[in-house]
């Protein structure tokens, strides 16, 4: 798969660590089953995956095809009926809630299609919000968000409010504030669903150079194109995973950009 | 989270609907300021009352002849002749909670000084009057025992007679007439005001010795009334006893028969009054209660309304770590901080109305520290009360229903 071969030509940044072939993500045979009552839903039906470090997965698949509900597990969001889930090789499927709160606080890093950026808030201190729950001091706080925001090229907007910003730099503020509690993987759902096609690949962009510098992330897509700039896709339908599979005639969001005219600027 | 980041992520979401924020805490504001300034209201009374009560004189009792039942028909004060100064000499002896007593007794006369007249209260007495109703000279000083054993033409006048006869003279050893008798100024006694008790000017009063009253005035040998103190406060109640049980005895009147004298405590009085004050005072403060609840509510629909509005917030907070205790601890710090900032300007303002009531009435200002902890201490609560259940409702949100709330 193609993780290996990007960590071996990537030097170890400040941040995000890299061990070849370490499995980061182990879920065996889950299911999940909502009980609505008379009838019950079952959403996964036996999904057993493995992901490891410095991968870059694309999950398709269309709208009630589990992909979500999925995600919502590998986020600790929500906990599969049964099945287990080993997150860096601790199973994190039975935890208890503020365990599970801490969890997506240190080695999970979301980034959603409404972007979610507290309203009338810098970037700098939306950035700074995931370390507020993570007992780390103020001059701490403020560096990790300044080298976050740093990597998502938003270094010069820090004091800017989201209204001030564009829907693009927005996602790229969200992005940084994923990354500040240094996470083991990071999960977009939908990233580039608000945005337009050549801010959506500048996103992408974003996303390959965080991967190239090892970073393990997770991309719910239902759109063909982006799945194209992962190296792994998973195509989920009626709750299973269909195909897993790596991508071929892997796009470079920096080679697409310059085919793309500049609406901006 | 730390108490730091938590708190000021609270006034920076309360200061993101400022219009809203302060209404909400105007609730509050209203309801901490009436109750302040409620109690401050009854306090001031209550001590102006016992103020005025106290300067009647020190642990005072007041003995009055008359209250007569002759044959169904009951006459008041002054009514008989019973009450005499040998009773006085037996109070003292045989009553251990008397510390002193003045005999006295009063009629009304006409009194003279050069051209201008007033006609005023006459009372005889002996000096321990002045000493029992704890009452100065403002120049000159009392008659002496030797001037009540001679009966000698002395007298000692009040504010109101020194400024109808005098107006700028200096009284003291000038001579006025009472009747057709020539008295010399020997005191002029300071102002006392009016009594809360008789309702009557204080200071429109003669005081001569008791002797001379009686023998040259009235003729008279009867007393109308003596003037006891007591040790103490206390003291009094057993003075009381010890004064009806003797001068039932002395007046030979039979159990099944009432008193032919009067008997009045000042502690009495003054307890009485301190206990209508008090229920005036939890009255007022009871109505202003009901106000801070109306401003709690109000504190707990806006939480309500902000908790709905925030309901991605939450969600984004939770999936980026926050625990429900967080999201709690989040929402009832808002809560609390309108609740303490009402409640701050809350106090500022009842203890600021206070002040202005208080010196519009003439009263002690009276405000009380406890009144004021209490207040801060029922604002904690009472953002704590109202937040409590908004901020449970937030903590108890899905994450994932929350981050997909339109």
């Amino acid at each position: 798969m193609g993780a290996q071969q990007a960590n071996s030509t990537v030097p170890e940044v400040s941040g995000i660590e890299t061990k070849p072939s370490e499995i980061m993500i182990q879920v065996e045979d889950i299911h999940k089953t909502y009980d609505l009552g008379e009838t019950q839903v079952h959403a996964l039906r036996g999904v057993s995956v493995d992901i490891r470090r410095g991968e870059f997965v694309a999950i398709m698949g269309a709208s009630g095809s589990g992909k979500s509900t999925f995600m919502n597990i590998l986020g600790c969001l929500d906990k599969p009926s049964s099945g287990r889930y080993l997150l860096e090789g601790a199973d994190v499927s039975k935890l208890e809630k503020n365990e599970l709160a801490r969890i997506r606080n240190r080695q999970i890093g979301f980034v959603f299609q409404g972007f979610n950026l507290l309203a009338r808030t810098t970037a700098l201190e939306n950035t700074e919000l995931p370390t507020l729950y993570s007992r780390v001091d103020k001059a701490e706080r403020h560096r990790r968000a300044l080298e976050a925001l740093k990597m998502v090229g938003l270094e010069e907007r820090t004091e800017h409010f989201p209204s001030q910003l564009s829907g693009g730099q927005q996602q790229r503020v969200a992005i940084a504030r994923a990354l500040v509690n240094r996470p083991s993987i990071l999960l977009a759902d939908e990233p580039t669903g608000n945005l337009d096609s050549r801010t959506s690949v500048e996103v992408m962009e974003i996303l390959q150079s965080l991967n190239d510098l090892g970073l393990t992330i997770v991309l719910v897509t239902h759109e063909h194109d982006i799945a194209q700039f992962a190296r792994r896709s998973i195509i989920f339908r009626d709750g299973k995973i269909r195909r897993d599979e790596p991508v071929t005639d892997r796009a470079r969001a920096a080679d697409v950009l310059k085919t793309l005219p500049l609406l901006e600027d | 989270m730390d108490l730091a980041s938590t708190l000021r992520m609270a006034f920076r979401a309360l200061a993101r609907n400022k219009t809203r924020s302060t209404l909400t805490m105007l609730g509050v504001i209203i309801g901490v300021g009436a109750v302040i300034a409620m109690m401050g209201i009854g306090q001031g009374a209550d001590q102006a009352v016992q103020r005025q009560i106290a300067n009647l004189g020190s642990n005072m009792l007041f003995v009055s002849s008359g209250s007569m039942n002759l044959g169904g028909l009951r006459l008041g004060w002054g009514a008989t002749k019973t009450l005499v100064r040998e009773d006085v000499v037996a109070m003292l002896k045989e009553c251990p909670a008397v510390v002193t007593a003045a005999p006295g007794t009063q009629t009304s006369a006409q009194v003279v000084y050069e051209n201008d007249n007033w006609g005023t209260r006459i009372t005889g007495s002996t000096p321990e009057y002045f000493e029992i109703r704890t009452w100065d000279f403002q120049s000159g000083s009392s008659f002496s025992e030797d001037d009540v054993t001679t009966a000698a033409n002395v007298a000692v006048i009040g504010e109101t007679v020194r400024k109808n006869l005098f107006a700028t003279t200096e009284p003291v050893g000038k001579t006025i007439r009472i009747g057709n008798l020539p008295f010399k100024v020997v005191g002029v006694l300071v102002a006392k005001g009016q009594s809360p008790a008789m309702s009557e000017d204080q200071d429109d009063t003669i005081i001569v010795p008791l002797t001379t009253l009686q023998k040259k005035i009235t003729g008279q040998p009867w007393l109308r009334f003596v003037m006891v103190s007591a040790k103490s406060r206390s003291g009094s109640y057993a003075a009381q006893q010890q004064i009806q049980a003797l001068l039932r005895d002395r007046h030979r009147i039979r159990p099944e028969q009432e008193d032919d004298f009067t008997l009045r405590n000042l502690a009495d009085m003054a307890d009485l009054a301190s206990e209508a004050s008090k229920v005036m005072t939890a009255l007022l403060a009871s109505i202003a209660g009901v106000s801070l609840l109306v401003g709690g509510i109000g504190i707990m629909n806006i939480m309500l309304v902000s908790v709905k509005e925030r309901t991605r917030e939450i969600g984004l907070r939770m999936a980026i770590g926050a625990t429900e205790g967080d999201v709690q601890r989040q929402f009832l710090t808002e809560a609390v901080v309108m609740s303490l900032v009402g409640g701050a300007v809350g106090i500022a303002s009842g203890v600021g109305a206070s002040f202005v009531i208080a010196s519009t009435a003439g009263w002690p200002i009276l405000v009380s520290g406890t009144a004021v902890a209490g207040a801060a201490g029922v604002a904690i609560a009472i953002g704590i009360f109202f937040g409590y259940y908004p901020a449970q409702k937030a903590a108890r949100l899905d994450p994932i229903e929350a981050l997909r709330y339109e």
